[in-house]
């Protein structure tokens, strides 16, 4: 009965070791979003300078179809490595796409839409200190949430949206979500 | 041509790592004096090698070979000298190099030392300490190359992170590799112990001045870490219970609970099977944080550059090492004989308390640390584990245990009479209440924290404690003063290094508690001219103005700072953009005084107003902490000079007392 | 590996520096107060280590600016940070709640404390039987030693 008690600093750390093992494949600094399954939080963006007042965001806009709402800025480094690709998604007509064009001096935003084209259907600023995207529970960009008709987060996507993370993850949802 | 040697140096000292790994154990298991004796040629051998490799790569990052991919990717020629040495630790391949090298020269300093350690112990003790050495090369060859090679070379290399480009972090990273090294010395001796199955009195003798060593280092180096948070990122605060901190903090922990379960294991010949886990753990625990560090499964502010494969292969050297110790100690430990005994009421039961919550409190941080991970792994949703949760946890289990580190020391060996002993420290029990009801009232009551009276009352407590002892032992005033001065003259060292390391950590208590509780912060936007006053202390901003350094542009903030209208001092905190690789550090301006640091930060130009962004504070007994760690340091460098705890005496005691008999 | 850079680039973007700005502070001292202690226990999202009083990240300081909005609104410390947990999980409390989810991280450090208790009151009982804590009586050649002894004395 003793001797077992001497077997227990070996299975404590097994037990560690079977945790790190499992914490080696995962990366700590994903996190799941507080919002998936609620209305998307009410907001009222404004348009970028020089387009019609009427054509920014608010969230009305975001119901009746399914739709992305993509967080951008043109400081972003990573937005510039996705931006191509949304431009795809743009053309294939398969889903509208909303940009947030976060913590942005609104000029620079609309100057960096016009040299790498404008895949966004809407697109609202959220200036700081960021309100809009700080109720989407958002930590950086690019961030992308896919929303149903109802309005309601069904999915959030860290980082660029990539062919890879969009055939495999983002479309099959959206095409669920349409059906 | 250099770099090739390092690389074929290291390759070198992985097949003599795996002679002095094998070879020797077998000649202990047969009785083999010749195979035994290779342990002592091989381990000066793996020195000699690992230290031209070590070379090697600083002489690349000296003459700033930017061939050398490592040397690229951190270092810069603009860079002043200390900084191009301190780069070779600050990357991951150059910390790897570093951290076989010290395992190396540990190895190496047993040979030198040990002559008259009985030869099978020795053998095995340095076999093992070249298993972990055969582990750590693997890793580096096969994953962590420093001497990699880039071609074309470029024309200058990417530099250092400027917050690293400091005095006191060019040292923290050595002094916390010697004590957690240092550890693997008290481990290789465990297993070899328990290879032997004999664990006694001379053993914990051995094994007592490498883990007081590692200590002395380990202490030295987080506080170094400390210090440097404290001027460096420049808001004061100098303990974030980040999960690097704690990878440090647990060994600490640990390796103290091992230096007082040994005395123990020493004396009475009892706690053997403990003292053997702790010293596995120590040294387990400082695999665990390099892990942390190197792996990525934890994040970090302070985290290398993470990489899965890495983390792959050290997870499996810490299951080859620690499970492997721990299969060895879950089958020889129970029948390790138990010795002498004691009462729960006696030094070494105060010893044994204080190891249960020692051993508690490494527990708890390493619940904390890994509680995320945990937490994830079993679904049960993210979190985050930080200060308050540590502080709210571990600062009240050490309450108990600095409560009773004033009264072990007064108990007597074996049997003790803690009645007799709380007689003796009536003084202390008094006045510490006195200075608990003072700081409350001087402090306006609930107007400051709850806890910083019992703080102060706890650090009087120890800090008095400690004093009777002294006092008793050598009859101060019970004596004419010269007697007493005899006395303390004849005291062993080892105690004065107990009473010093006893003595700075009550210190410590204070300056801790008092900086937390009474911190004064005046943060503002503050124009040439004006004037300031934080807890007495009135600072005018007289001047700012550009300085250039070797690397650097730094934006200089000069006060002039008077205290009741005198003048005090002038002090100029800076702010620096460094050229490669462009980022700002603070260098704050600190002014120490008997009470607490005048501390001061200036930032950038506030455009609105015209002024500077200043942050101006008083920490109060900040300079306690540094002293009372200071002490702790001391303690241990004290008793390492002891008669008893010099490498070799017990071996050469025997030899003494037998040719007394004969 | 390529979030690895991606978070590299994060963190690099968030160099430490000085973090509260003067112009974000609360007029009203108590409320400030009140805001650093909250902020405290607030993690920042990007930096992953360290609270949003002590980030220099952007983030961290749109962060700061709502909740001091909050505080100044005349919102308790509750209704703030349940502000702040709809929006980022308990992930953002540096304090974990105590929850069935975090028994064992607030529980854990006691029920290790009680097992030491236990294996060392185990420990003195085992050796307390397989020796006496009396010192053994003494023989009948000890007691007629000793009776010699004190005869002696008088």
């Amino acid at each position: 009965m003793r001797r077992l008690l001497f077997l227990l600093p070996l299975v404590g750390f097994l037990a560690l070791a079977a945790m790190f093992k499992w914490g080696l494949g995962h990366d700590p600094r994903t996190l799941p979003s507080m919002l998936i399954d609620r209305p998307v939080p009410e907001m009222a963006l404004a348009a970028l300078p020089g387009r019609p007042a009427d054509s920014g965001l608010n969230t009305a806009h975001l119901k009746g179809r399914v739709s992305l709402v993509n967080i951008f800025g043109s400081w972003c480094i990573a937005c510039v490595q996705e931006h191509p690709y949304l431009m795809q998604i743009k053309k294939s007509g398969i889903v509208p796409i909303y940009g947030i064009d976060w913590r942005d001096d609104p000029v620079e935003g609309a100057r960096w839409l016009a040299k790498n084209g404008d895949p966004y259907d809407r697109v609202g600023i959220d200036p700081a200190p960021g309100r809009t995207a700080i109720d989407f529970g958002v930590t950086g960009a690019p961030e992308s949430f896919i929303v149903d008709k109802d309005g309601v987060i069904r999915y959030k996507h860290i980082g660029p949206i990539t062919p890879d993370n969009w055939q495999s993850t983002l479309l099959p949802i959206i095409r669920e979500l349409s059906k | 041509m250099i770099a090739e040697i390092g690389h074929f140096a290291l390759i070198l000292a992985l097949a003599v790592a795996l002679l002095q790994a094998t070879l020797p154990l077998i000649g202990a298991q047969r009785g083999d004096p010749v195979w035994m004796g290779l342990s002592g040629p091989t381990s000066v051998a793996q020195m000699v090698l690992v230290t031209v490799s070590f070379a090697a790569l600083t002489h690349a990052y000296v003459t700033s070979d930017f061939s050398v991919l490592n040397v690229a990717q951190n270092s810069h020629t603009d860079k002043p000298m200390l900084y191009k040495v301190a780069g070779v630790w600050g990357n991951h391949e150059g910390s790897l190099l570093l951290w076989i090298t010290i395992l190396a020269v540990f190895g190496c300093a047993v040979t030198a030392f040990g002559r008259n350690l009985p030869p099978g112990l020795k053998a095995r003790a340095l076999a093992v300490q070249a298993i972990i050495t055969v582990g750590f090369l693997l890793f580096i060859l096969f994953t962590s190359n420093p001497f990699e090679r880039l071609d074309p070379a470029p024309m200058n290399g990417n530099g250092l992170n400027p917050l690293l480009q400091d005095p006191g972090l060019a040292f923290h990273p050595p002094m916390l590799y010697l004590g957690y090294v240092g550890f693997s010395m008290a481990f290789s001796f465990a297993i070899a112990a328990l290879i032997e199955g004999r664990v006694d009195a001379a053993w914990a003798r051995w094994v007592r001045p490498w883990t007081l060593a590692a200590w002395v280092f380990l202490t030295g180096g987080i506080v170094l870490g400390s210090w440097w948070a404290y001027y460096e990122l420049g808001w004061g605060g100098w303990w974030y219970w980040d999960p690097v901190e704690n990878a440090s903090f647990m060994p600490w922990l640990a390796g103290t609970a091992l230096l007082h379960s040994a005395v123990v294991v020493e004396k009475r010949d009892a706690l053997k099977a403990w003292t053997i886990f702790l010293a596995i753990t120590a040294f387990g625990l400082s695999l665990l944080g390099t892990f942390l560090v190197r792996s990525g499964v934890i994040t970090s502010v302070h985290a290398f550059a993470s990489d899965p494969t890495r983390g792959v292969f050290i997870l499996a050297l810490l299951v080859v090492a620690i499970g492997g110790s721990f299969t060895l100690f879950a089958f020889r430990a129970p029948n390790l004989k138990t010795g002498g005994l004691f009462s729960p009421v006696s030094r070494e039961g105060a010893l044994l308390l204080n190891n249960v919550l020692m051993a508690t409190g490494a527990g708890t941080v390493l619940l904390g640390t890994l509680y995320p991970l945990f937490a994830d792994a079993l679904d049960l949703g993210k979190v985050s584990v930080g200060p308050p949760f540590f502080n709210s946890v571990f600062v009240p289990l050490m309450v108990p245990m600095v409560l009773a580190m004033a009264v072990g020391p007064l108990m007597s060996w074996k049997r003790g009479d803690l009645a007799g002993v709380l007689g003796r420290l009536k003084i202390a029990i008094g006045l510490s209440l006195v200075i608990t009801a003072a700081t409350w009232f001087l402090q306006g009551g609930s107007a400051g924290p709850w806890w910083a009276a019992g703080g102060m009352g706890l650090a009087a407590w120890l800090l008095l404690g400690t004093l009777v002892d002294l006092a008793e032992r050598v009859r101060l005033f019970k004596a004419p003063l010269s007697d007493s001065l005899a006395r303390a003259g004849r005291l062993p060292r080892s105690y004065w290094g107990m009473m010093l390391a006893h003595g700075g950590l009550a210190l410590f208590i204070a300056g801790a508690t008092a900086s937390s509780a009474w911190k004064v912060e005046a943060v503002q936007s503050q124009k040439i001219g004006e004037a300031i006053t934080v807890s007495g202390y009135t600072f005018t901003l007289k001047e700012v103005k550009d300085v250039p350094g070797a690397n650097y542009l730094a934006t200089e903030g000069i006060f002039e700072v008077t205290k009741d209208g005198k003048f005090f001092a002038e002090m100029r905190p800076a702010k620096r953009v460094y050229r490669q690789p462009p980022r700002p550090t603070t260098e704050a301006a600190i002014e120490g005084t008997f009470l607490g640091d005048v501390y001061a930060v200036i930032g950038d130009k506030d455009v609105v107003s015209g002024g500077y962004v200043t942050r101006l504070y008083f920490n109060p007994l900040v300079p306690w902490m540094w002293v009372g760690t200071l002490f702790m340091v001391l303690g241990g460098l004290t008793s390492l000079t002891d008669r008893r705890h010099r490498i070799g005496a017990p071996t050469r005691a025997r030899a003494v007392a037998q040719a007394a008999k004969a | 590996m390529r979030r690895f850079v991606l978070a590299a680039m994060l963190m690099v973007l968030s160099a430490p520096a000085i973090a509260v700005d003067p112009s974000e502070m609360l007029p009203d001292p108590k409320q400030e107060e009140r805001a650093q202690d909250l902020g405290k226990g607030l993690r920042c999202m990007v930096c992953q280590s360290e609270s949003i009083e002590d980030s220099n990240a952007d983030l961290a300081k749109d962060l700061r600016i709502i909740v001091r909005e909050r505080i100044a609104k005349g919102e308790t410390d509750d209704q703030v940070r349940k502000f702040v947990v709809d929006r980022y999980g308990d992930y953002v409390l540096l304090k974990p709640p105590f929850k069935a989810s975090t028994l064992i991280l607030w529980v854990g450090p006691f029920v290790l404390l009680l097992a030491g208790i236990v294996a060392v009151f185990g420990f003195y009982r085992r050796r307390g039987t397989a020796a006496p804590a009396q010192p053994a009586p003494l023989t009948p050649e000890e007691k007629r030693r000793l009776d010699a002894l004190l005869k002696d004395g008088q």
